[in-house]
């Protein structure tokens, strides 16, 4: 009898099923590329939130006398800027404004176009119409355009910035929250809640949320990427921050000069703006074939 | 098909009157009086009084979005502050140099991002696959104004071989057909090309993957049809979607080209926007955005039209 019991409850854990996300999380933490995207990114944010305490030298303190020197000189392992200022120090510090400008739009852009395409899509019928239509308005300019139309409009800063890029990610995102929350709604479950008498905005934060933010998320992850592109972009363009704040855009564009001069430390800004943006595209498709049970 | 089409364009209306209303708008979410690039900075009240009433400023917005709408139409989309010459003639001239750019990086990377995509979806899970996936990621997730940096920093620069700015030698902006300005277009051409290969490819791998796993290859396979023959029924179904995508990228390249476009000092609309951005030339960023919202706008439309002529299924939905 004891004996029986004993193996009874070993066997136990062993056939206990796993979740829907602990599935997710395991198939993700096997995915070497994953992985590895993740590893750099958290090297890169953490870099930029503790660079005062990193020993790094002064990112605004210039030098005529050492302007310009290559990467590997002494002291200066990648070299320094058209000011003489060091480019380690500046593209550390840098990370802090480039990965708020970057991500930042998409996240006001995910609250705000999560709730719109929620609304619509459980909503439906007039309410539905007002919203999809106002935003294909927006789908009738290419985004890089709107962008520069707004932030050329408003005028440059990083507010505006910032502003600009979210009006071009909240159409996007609310269409692919619309079309999940539309697949969602007719499910028997939102069925069941709503003969349960349960009200539209129960059924909307309850039952309906955790079943589209999954993919809306995946896609939120991927335009972090083109983000991260288009708000150094309009830094580089002299519509985002001003001197001599360290930010990448705007660095690449200042080194613009010495191309001729020092033509590799010229081009390490956009190494990590690349950088970012393809460990955030690599991870958003890495998460999205990890979501993806059926294969 | 005709009444496909009308229905396209009548639904085409509505978008193009937002586009506008939203391109009239733009000057007055400027910070500021909207008179303030056009006068001087000693202005008189009288005189601003005076100019506001000869803008129609002083009217009530819908009246105003009206009478902008009305000389739209027809034409005048009113004068540069910086140059005084008609929006729409500085604005025409530039695209030109646009659209030769935009052709040139499409012919580049479409033509790539389908031979990629097709040997990636055919090979898929082989090493020819990783690569081209590997290049796919590395254009689609590239700042493109650095990569323009770096073709100029070896191919100028270091090699000295190609032109680093401008659109032809002496610095005019006429573009010509032959080798003097052709060399000043391979640079900005293949930057700007990489992002539309990128996505071609994607879209392109999926795509082909998605036929090749569904049944009817399946029975195309086992009637005996060659490889080569089968893949002409994948090609067949993949290009209703993929000409959609590289549609929307050639409009992408035409309304997005400003970043390029500085970093080459190539003449065309992206570089006027710029210009007319640091200079406060309101009529001027107005005119351009609007101009090319409506290419954009138009080019979807054709897209749209292409797609159902090839494709029967896309009429009836």
């Amino acid at each position: 009898m004891t004996v029986m019991s004993d193996t009874a409850l070993q066997a136990a854990p062993a056939t206990k099923a796993r979740g829907y996300w602990a599935t997710v999380g395991r198939r993700i933490a096997r995915d070497k590329v994953s992985m590895v995207c993740a590893f750099v990114l958290v090297l890169i944010f953490a870099s930029a939130l503790l660079a005062p305490w990193l020993g790094l030298a002064d990112p605004y303190q210039g030098s005529m006398i050492r302007r310009l020197r290559h990467i590997g000189t002494p002291n200066y392992p990648l070299g320094t800027d058209e000011l003489g200022r060091d480019m380690l120090a500046r593209l550390i510090y840098g990370g802090r404004l480039s990965l708020i400008i970057g991500i930042l739009p998409v996240i006001l852009a995910f609250v705000i176009g999560t709730s719109l395409g929620l609304v619509a899509g459980y909503v439906g019928g007039r309410l539905n119409t007002a919203i999809m239509r106002t935003i294909d308005v927006f789908y009738a300019f290419p985004s890089v355009l709107l962008a520069i139309a707004i932030s050329g409009a408003l005028g440059a800063g990083i507010v505006n910035s910032i502003v600009s890029l979210t009006i071009v990610f909240v159409p996007q995102i609310t269409r692919v929250a619309e079309s999940v929350t539309t697949g969602v709604r007719n499910m028997d479950f939102v069925e069941a809640a709503r003969a349960s008498g349960a009200g539209p905005f129960t059924i909307m934060r309850v039952h309906m949320l955790g079943n589209v933010l999954g993919p809306i998320f995946v896609y939120a992850t991927g335009l972090i990427s083109v983000s991260m592109i288009l708000a150094a972009g309009l830094s580089f363009l002299g519509l985002g921050t001003k001197p001599p704040e360290p930010e990448w855009g705007l660095m690449l564009n200042t080194l613009r000069t010495a191309i001729y001069v020092n033509p590799w430390v010229a081009a390490l800004p956009g190494v990590m703006i690349f950088a970012v943006s393809i460990c955030f595209n690599l991870l958003s498709d890495g998460m999205r074939s990890a979501m993806d049970i059926r294969n | 098909m005709l009444a496909y089409i009308a229905r396209r364009i009548v639904y085409v209306i509505p978008i193009v009157l937002s586009v506008a209303l939203v391109c009239f708008l733009l000057v007055h979410i400027t910070p500021g009086d909207p008179l303030v690039a056009v006068l001087p900075a000693d202005a008189s009240q009288e005189l601003a009084a005076q100019m506001r009433t000869a803008y129609g400023f002083d009217r009530p917005l819908p009246v105003q979005f009206g009478l902008w709408l009305w000389r739209a139409i027809h034409g005048d989309l009113g004068s540069s502050i910086a140059t005084g010459r008609p929006v729409l003639t500085e604005v025409l001239r530039a695209v030109g140099n646009t659209v030769t750019l935009a052709v040139a990086a499409a012919l580049i990377g479409f033509t790539l991002g389908l031979l990629f995509g097709l040997i990636a979806g055919y090979f898929r899970d082989t090493w020819i696959d990783k690569v081209a996936t590997s290049v796919a990621i590395a254009g689609v997730s590239v700042p493109h104004y650095w990569l323009g940096m770096v073709m100029v920093i070896i191919f100028s620069v270091q090699l000295n071989w190609l032109p680093a700015v401008g659109a032809g030698p002496g610095g005019s902006g006429a573009w010509g057909w032959d080798w003097e300005h052709m060399k000043y277009l391979i640079l900005p051409a293949i930057t700007t090309s990489v992002i539309p290969m990128g996505i071609v490819t994607r879209t392109v791998r999926a795509l082909t993957g998605d036929i090749l796993s569904q049944d009817f290859v399946e029975a195309l396979r086992a009637k005996g049809l060659r490889e080569l023959d089968v893949f002409k029924h994948v090609i067949k179904n993949a290009a209703p979607t993929a000409l959609a995508v590289m549609g929307l990228q050639l409009g992408y390249m035409l309304g997005g080209s400003i970043l390029i476009e500085t970093v080459f000092s190539w003449p065309g609309s992206g570089l006027l926007l710029n210009s007319a951005i640091f200079q406060r030339d309101l009529p001027l960023l107005q005119g351009t955005i609007l101009v090319l919202a409506l290419f954009f706008v138009a080019l979807n439309l054709l897209v749209d039209i292409a797609q159902a002529a090839i494709d029967p299924r896309i009429k009836r939905g």
